[in-house]
């Protein structure tokens, strides 16, 4: 139970993917220009990463170490395949305004590093459990800076008005993905130095 | 053809570029960008890799997959498998023929394979139905955008060690504020091509 909690808080706050590792950043700055991206992405990676920690969990006795990377990719290509297609079958508007960066999870470094890192060398349970917090930590990321973006650069949170004049059009572009992580990382150094 | 060439250079580089537009080699980009040698090398090795990935994976997809209909779920798959083949040949063939320059590259080459940029750069050229001699000129271009970006960072970079930054912007948040004013800047190029 313990371990269970030490995973949680090390997903959602401590070893954050998002602000305290910076990995997994092409999805991160290219899809949040509006909260309901985030969240879809978000979730999508949680769905593949929970996915891909259960397989190479129960496969970690049996893949060989030389060529456990490209067994790695080829498993969370398969998922990633699956989230694909079944966002172009139900949710076809999300699955176009996400475009490639749905079939770019398969490279996003968070998922490969946590295989690397916790899924091939743990009990399936916990890799499981990772893969979820993990997953979860990401989304909460995305959304917030999602939200930020969108209230800043549209004037609106999930696409509900909140205000139309005064847009900081800058924050929906590239430029604004940048300055707002940027922006929030430090928030998160100036959090951690903060005794509470 | 070669105008239409030309403006594929041209956004690939400037207006489009992969690092400030789509966000894509992100990574190296904040890991790589620290000095101007690494950063040079990591721009030839990727640019390399870059303009051979497109030209295989163009024949495979095109040759293959879409002929038997299995581009809807294989392709993925293969892109990443012609990526990683790729990088451990490219590895191979450098340090055979020229051991100076592999010694040059060091870790950054196989690193290349991680690079979301690469497998972009293969989904874009099926997004945007280029041909062939078009997309390998996409990814020749695409591999110079991301050196030129890299490049003008790292020499942003090397300055900004004896800058006195804020203690809470230390590190990688003063990088990717950074990296949005350099953004910034590139969207001036936005008006080139329509």
């Amino acid at each position: 139970m313990n371990r269970i909690k030490k995973l949680l808080i090390e997903g959602l706050w401590k070893n954050h993917p998002v602000f305290r590792q910076l990995i997994g950043m092409c999805p991160t700055l290219a899809v949040t220009t509006s909260a309901i991206n985030g969240l879809s992405m978000g979730l999508s990676v949680i769905f593949v990463l929970t996915c891909a920690s259960f397989i190479v969990s129960s496969l970690r006795k049996i893949i060989p170490p030389q060529v456990r990377i490209a067994v790695f990719t080829i498993i969370i290509a398969t998922f990633v395949t699956l989230v694909d297609l079944f966002l172009k079958a139900y949710f076809p508007e999300i699955s176009k305004s996400l475009g490639p960066y749905v079939p770019l999870i398969i490279v996003n470094c968070i998922i490969l590093g946590r295989m690397e890192a916790f899924a091939s060398r743990n009990p399936v349970i916990y890799s499981v459990l990772d893969g979820l917090f993990m997953g979860t930590g990401f989304t909460w990321g995305l959304v917030i800076l999602a939200s930020i973006r969108e209230i800043l650069g549209g004037g609106t949170i999930f696409g509900i008005n909140l205000y139309q004049n005064g847009k900081i059009l800058v924050m929906i572009l590239p430029a604004g993905a940048f300055f707002a992580l940027g922006f929030l990382v430090a928030l998160m150094n100036l959090l951690e130095k903060r005794k509470w | 053809m070669v105008k239409e060439l030309f403006y594929i250079f041209l956004s690939a580089v400037l207006v489009n570029n992969f690092v400030l537009t789509y966000f894509l080699g992100i990574c190296p980009f904040l890991g790589v960008s620290n000095k101007i040698e690494s950063a040079l090398g990591m721009g030839f090795a990727t640019t390399f890799v870059m303009t051979f990935a497109s030209t295989i994976s163009w024949l495979i997809y095109y040759l293959f997959l879409e002929k038997f209909g299995l581009s809807a779920f294989l392709g993925y798959s293969v892109f990443i498998l012609v990526i990683a083949s790729l990088v451990q040949l490219v590895e191979m063939f450098i340090r055979k023929y020229s051991p100076g320059l592999y010694h040059a590259l060091g870790i950054y080459l196989p690193l290349i394979t991680t690079n979301c940029a690469i497998l972009g750069l293969c989904l874009f050229m099926i997004i945007r139905n280029y041909g062939f001699i078009e997309s390998i000129v996409f990814g020749f271009s695409s591999g110079i955008g991301f050196s030129l970006v890299l490049l003008i960072m790292a020499g942003i970079r090397e300055h900004l060690d004896t800058c006195e930054v804020p203690q809470v912007f230390r590190g990688a948040s003063i990088t990717l504020i950074t990296a949005g004013i350099l953004a910034l800047a590139f969207m001036g190029f936005g008006g080139i091509i329509k």
